[in-house]
């Protein structure tokens, strides 16, 4: 009552014109206008450095994706093969015709340069044998006219993206300052061109000294038996075990302990997942080191968590009064929760398998501890099965393996390797966005 | 409701369908409810009135034991549906609430389609054996609900696409498709309009030739237009139960003439 009798119209705080507005209001507005300003700066930086991010993968890792091949048109026939094998050094035989194709096609050019059998090899690799396989693995071709694209050795590849240059070239059994002469040569001559570097995602690790035909092929394999593995026991798991906990457990000390732990074990480094599955899953259990699926199994651990942490909370979104009405016309409560709320909770419970699912691909350090390192990933599995136990790598293993080689050439390859892990991913979240449409309603 | 079915339900009324003896409900240590003794008859409809928190609704929720997803409510008393204790440790409750229905507040019909939103109670109770008996159930329970002929054209139209009267009344053909003995009406009306109000309470009215209907409800009003027993609730005692005619115009105890007339609640 006091209050009121104070405000008359003389003494009152409302006094001022509602065009002006009073010292507070303004206050209060620039207030507003600040924040507003923090979450613009927040929003532009974090932009910035995403665009940083990825203009520096982008340009260090494009020159992955093209490589250096020699292009010969070569034709053997069945008297010279006869010939060549009857020498002594059957490859230098092989190698001498080769050389003699390439000389004559510089001279149609009108390019003439010297260069010896050595050059070839520097530039080339064992050029006699690959030509010698070819042949005496596809007969039927001895007489017709071949393209052999031939891979440029990484250092010859280097000189093309401008990794090695003429000046700071010191002269050593891989590469010659003369040698660039005669790339040169060939370039103006058109048979050493730039192509699509298709083996480096079809094929698998090289050894150390040839990043050039090291590939992630075999590793982006490995990672989608490791995901399958993830995804057929975290998903069916952790949905169980959320739906247990949230719709069907009693609220007790047992419960509350679960609770706890579920979320502490979100919060564990991944590297003792690692450890806990070389102790328990290769060393007690005796299950074959280096495999995809032993790899899965210790990124279902880590996922788990996840998965039940997003599973309980969209569940729990779901409004009470949708339980009550199932419940209401006589369903039981698992009717209830698998005819309604399920469905309603399907979106929220697929955003959190594929956040669960995008941690585990990117897992790094686990996989090292199990043996899934990046040189373990030599060729293709021979099957469905074997592609779950034999032994393999996954892409973040690889590209940690291309990164701490010491050849410069497989420096690129890391890095191509993230844009492949990165396109992996997105593709892995189109499929849960298409998904999440179909399963969105309204309610 | 034409001369014949009211001289039935005249003949009916004596029936006693649900009978409530020294019923307790406690919420952890709250006692929430406090030796309530009601007796629901078969074709009437049953008014609980009081104040908010008087346990008017929890008192309703225990004749279909829906306070049994309520962990810490207890629930002691003996309620007999035609003679057996509901609460019996044999009965299964979801039976139970085949037989008594539930309408609740907020309408809350599933995301689903119309039909699916009615078929779904005797789907999962059988009570069809083919499509065609499921169609009928279907359409029987939503000219009862007295929305057949809104939503005839667009039985496949989502449920939760229609107005909130609407939604009500195809929560109530929902309640009714799996031939309920008892229904009951959780303030059905508070969240809609005087026109769907209206429409509600004639249906009320026409669903009490079938069934025994509880009603909780705020409004005294409505209490007294479609009721013809009435339970007055007071801080979790039942305070007066008769004639709805009599507890309007002639309460016996003054905390009931209190509240009708204003002055508490």
């Amino acid at each position: 009552m006091t209050d009121a009798s104070m405000q008359s119209p003389e003494t009152g705080r409302h006094t001022v014109s509602l065009t002006e507005g009073d010292a507070r209001t303004r206050k209060r507005a620039a207030a507003e206008k600040r924040f507003r300003a923090y979450g613009i700066i927040a929003i532009a930086t974090g932009l910035f450095f995403l665009v940083v991010l990825f203009a520096s993968i982008l340009s260090q890792g494009i020159p992955a994706f093209t490589r250096t091949v020699v292009s010969v048109e070569f034709t053997l026939t069945e008297p010279q093969q006869e010939e060549a094998e009857s020498t002594l050094f059957k490859t230098k035989a092989y190698s001498d015709l080769f050389i003699a194709e390439l000389n004559k096609e510089l001279a149609e050019s009108g390019i003439n340069v010297d260069f010896d059998e050595a050059a070839i090899e520097r530039l080339l690799g064992k050029i006699g044998g690959t030509i010698r396989t070819f042949y005496s693995e596809n007969p039927d071709k001895l007489g017709e006219p071949i393209q052999f694209d031939l891979a440029a050795s990484s250092r010859v590849d280097g000189y093309f993206k401008g990794r090695v240059s003429r000046d700071t070239l010191q002269d050593s059994r891989f590469l010659q300052k003369s040698d660039l002469d005669l790339v040169d040569a060939l370039k103006e001559a058109g048979i050493i061109k730039q192509a699509f570097n298709w083996p480096f995602i079809t094929g698998a690790d090289s050894g150390v000294d040839n990043p050039g035909g090291a590939g992630i092929g075999a590793s982006v394999i490995g990672s989608f038996f490791m995901m399958l593995v993830v995804l057929a026991l975290s998903l069916p798991i952790g949905v169980a075990a959320s739906i247990y906990l949230e719709e069907f457990a009693p609220q007790n000390r047992f419960t509350d302990l679960i609770e706890v732990n579920i979320s502490n074990l979100a919060a564990v480094p991944s590297i003792v997942f690692g450890i806990l599955g070389l102790a328990v899953f290769i060393q007690f259990m005796h299950l074959p080191q280096s495999a995809p699926l032993v790899g899965g199994l210790v990124l279902t651990l880590m996922t788990l968590p996840t998965i039940i942490i997003s599973t309980r909370a969209s569940l729990k979104a779901v409004p009470p009064s949708i339980r009550d009405a199932a419940l209401g016309v006589g369903a039981s409560k698992m009717q209830a929760v698998f005819h309604h709320v399920l469905p309603l909770a399907a979106p929220g419970i697929l955003t959190g398998t594929i956040i669960g699912l995008a941690q585990a691909l990117g897992e790094t350090a686990p996989l090292l501890l199990i043996g899934m390192v990046g040189f373990v990933a030599r060729g293709y599995p021979d099957g469905f099965l074997a592609g779950f136990t034999e032994p393999n790598s996954a892409m973040p293993a690889q590209i940690y393996t291309w990164a701490a080689r010491a050849d410069v050439g497989f420096y690129e390859k890391a890095w191509g390797g993230i844009i492949i892990l990165l396109i992996f991913l997105l593709t892995m979240n189109i499929i849960a966005i298409i998904l999440r449409r179909r399963f969105e309603r309204r309610w | 409701m034409n001369d014949m079915s009211r001289v039935e339900r005249d003949v009916d009324t004596k029936d006693i369908k649900l009978e409530c003896r020294d019923c307790q409900v406690y919420y952890g240590d709250t006692h929430a409810i406090k030796d309530v003794n009601v007796d629901i008859e078969d074709k009437t409809v049953t008014a609980f009135i009081g104040p908010s928190g008087c346990g008017k609704s929890t008192f309703l929720r225990c004749l279909n034991r829906m306070n049994d997803t309520i962990d810490v409510a207890r629930v002691h008393g003996s309620f007999k549906l035609d003679g057996e204790d509901i609460y019996d440790k044999r009965v299964d409750p979801v039976q139970l609430r085949a037989k008594v229905g539930m309408v609740f507040q907020k309408p809350n019909p599933f995301p689903k389609s119309i039909y699916d939103n009615v078929a779904y109670g005797p789907r999962i109770h059988g009570l069809a054996k083919n499509k065609a008996e499921l169609d009928e159930i279907v359409e029987k329970s939503l000219r009862r609900g007295a929305i057949w002929d809104e939503v005839k054209d667009r039985l496949d139209a989502p449920g939760t696409g229609l107005s909130g009267g609407q939604q009500q009344r195809l929560c109530i053909a929902r309640a009714v498709a799996t031939e309920p003995e008892v229904l009951l009406m959780d303030e059905p009306c508070s969240a809609l309009d005087p026109i769907a109000t209206a429409q509600v309470e004639e249906l009320i009215d026409d669903l009490r030739s079938r069934y025994s209907v509880v009603i909780v409800t705020h409004s005294m009003q409505q209490a007294a237009r479609v009721s013809q027993k009435t339970a007055f609730f007071h801080l979790g005692n039942l305070v007066e139960f008769g004639e709805t005619g009599q507890i309007f115009t002639n309460p016996e105890d003054p905390r009931t003439e209190s509240y009708i007339t204003g002055r508490i609640g």
